[in-house]
């Protein structure tokens, strides 16, 4: 489980984070929802520590990780993985050097062990074979479950997914959803998504925290956001052509 | 380079130096950088320095048209000048347009795809995986060219000079071999260790600290040029100031 709480980051004059607090449990999929510049992404660097926020705390299963110094992160750190909203392959590296990296870096496994490693986790994203392709061989969609593998190689606690479908067609979307949920839930993992995407907040936020203009809206499930009654989450809900018209069947 | 870059630099300075987390890969990483920058630059290196030593000899032999001054002294005029300034500030200028726009575009770029966000992420010290080797690479492998720069200059000199009738073999080789002082290779290495650390480090850190995108990490690669092309002839005024 991570929570945050009272979580504060500004950028100069602008206050992006305003005392963010929520509770994001493990075997769910937890995801963080909001227009642009509502400072969802802000909020998740802040949760990993790319960006240091002026005031608040994050904890991981109870380790306060905004304190922690440089080497006492790298151990949480090796308990996420994470998927970047361009991916973030290497373009340097192989498909199988992507995967195989974090493998090489902390582990003391045997060659044959890091190639099963890495196979396994090709498998499970449905890339089976694709092991010597560069990255800029690869589709958007298969980037995406690269990155997806790369991220649960080491077989994190705590997965962490920016816009997952950004750029993606809607049927590869909702592969990219389920894979998603699915890994989620077979590994108990923490996964929080970050997302705008109304396909992917009715398809699998089991827990929602909606964001706007830098302060928390409104939390709750996709069984219970259609159906409420403030109005920055409707103009959100509801802003697609598609979401107007299913309006009221939900 | 103002007082907050600098003490930037040396900040990232200051982490590209932690412990590496594996070795063997730190190690890999090294030998692909000494092959980018030393294999990778000696053709580079050899054309530019064959012809500096060759247009050198016929500009000494063309100052030089009194009597009383013996042909020798252009072999050893060509050699000093070359072992001492010619052959590192040279070679590191045309490093640093090569090298340096090379590191600074592949840390930029790996900066603005997140790609560094994705090595901290994993609990990777960025700064030391990603710099690290390139500066080990660059300490070791411009002194070599610089060492391969000073023969083929000198060779240069010889051709040309002979070529063109300038000067005669013999007189050549007795200069160059005549009153030699083997301490100016000491300067001259250690102004190449000190070119090929700036060469390395300072494009590194500008490609770190890159924020946007294509049109930032251009402008990051162009100015890593600059700095480092002023910061060599800045080290080769204080070097040249302490050691001779």
């Amino acid at each position: 489980m991570i929570e945050i709480n009272d979580i504060h980051k500004s950028f100069g004059d602008n206050h992006v984070l305003q005392g963010i607090s929520g509770k994001f449990e493990s075997g769910i999929t937890n995801l963080i929802i909001g227009g642009s510049g509502s400072g969802k992404t802000t909020l998740l660097k802040c949760m990993i520590g790319l960006h240091h926020p002026e005031k608040g705390t994050v904890e991981y299963d109870g380790r306060e990780f905004t304190t922690m110094d440089f080497q006492e992160r790298i151990e949480i750190r090796k308990e996420i993985g994470m998927l970047f909203q361009g991916s973030a392959l290497f373009d340097s590296m192989t498909v199988e050097e992507n995967i195989m990296f974090p493998l090489n870096m902390f582990t003391e496994q045997s060659k044959s062990e890091k190639l099963d490693r890495v196979n396994f986790c090709l498998d499970r994203v449905n890339l089976e074979g694709k092991n010597k392709l560069n990255p800029a061989e690869l589709s958007g969609g298969m980037k995406k479950r690269v990155g997806i593998a790369r991220a649960i190689a080491m077989n994190p606690k705590y997965l962490f997914v920016d816009e997952p479908n950004s750029g993606l067609d809607p049927k590869t979307a909702i592969v990219i959803d389920e894979l998603i949920k699915e890994l989620t839930e077979e590994y108990n993992t923490t996964t929080i998504v970050v997302t705008h995407d109304m396909n992917s907040v009715m398809g699998i936020g089991d827990y929602i925290l909606f964001l706007h203009e830098g302060k928390k809206f409104w939390e709750g499930s996709n069984k219970e956001i259609a159906h409420t009654d403030i109005p920055e989450l409707n103009d959100f809900v509801f802003a697609s052509r598609f979401m107007k018209a299913a309006k009221g069947k939900f | 380079m103002n007082f907050t870059n600098f003490g930037k630099y040396i900040l990232l300075l200051k982490a590209v130096f932690k412990k590496p987390e594996k070795t063997k890969i730190y190690v890999k990483a090294i030998f692909q950088q000494m092959n980018f920058i030393g294999v990778g630059s000696l053709g580079l290196i050899s054309i530019i320095s064959t012809f500096i030593g060759a247009v050198m000899t016929l500009q000494i032999a063309f100052q030089l048209v009194s009597d009383f001054i013996p042909k020798t002294i252009i072999g050893s005029v060509n050699r000093d000048s070359t072992i001492l300034e010619l052959s590192p500030t040279i070679s590191a200028i045309v490093l640093a347009g090569k090298i340096g726009s090379a590191i600074s575009s592949e840390i930029g770029t790996m900066r603005v795809t997140e790609q560094i966000d994705a090595l901290e992420i994993m609990g990777i010290n960025s700064p030391g995986y990603l710099i690290l080797p390139k500066i080990i690479a660059g300490i070791t492998m411009v002194p070599l060219l610089v060492i391969v720069s000073m023969f083929l200059s000198i060779t240069g000199g010889y051709l040309g000079g002979t070529l063109s009738g300038a000067v005669t073999p013999a007189d050549y080789i007795l200069g160059v071999t005549t009153d030699f002082n083997p301490y100016t290779i000491v300067v001259s290495l250690t102004k190449a260790f000190v070119f090929g650390f700036i060469i390395t480090s300072v494009p590194a850190y500008e490609g770190f600290y890159v924020k946007g995108g294509a049109l930032e990490v251009a402008q990051a690669s162009t100015r890593a040029v600059v700095v480092s092309c002023i910061s060599i002839l800045a080290c080769d005024y204080i070097v040249t100031q302490l050691l001779l």
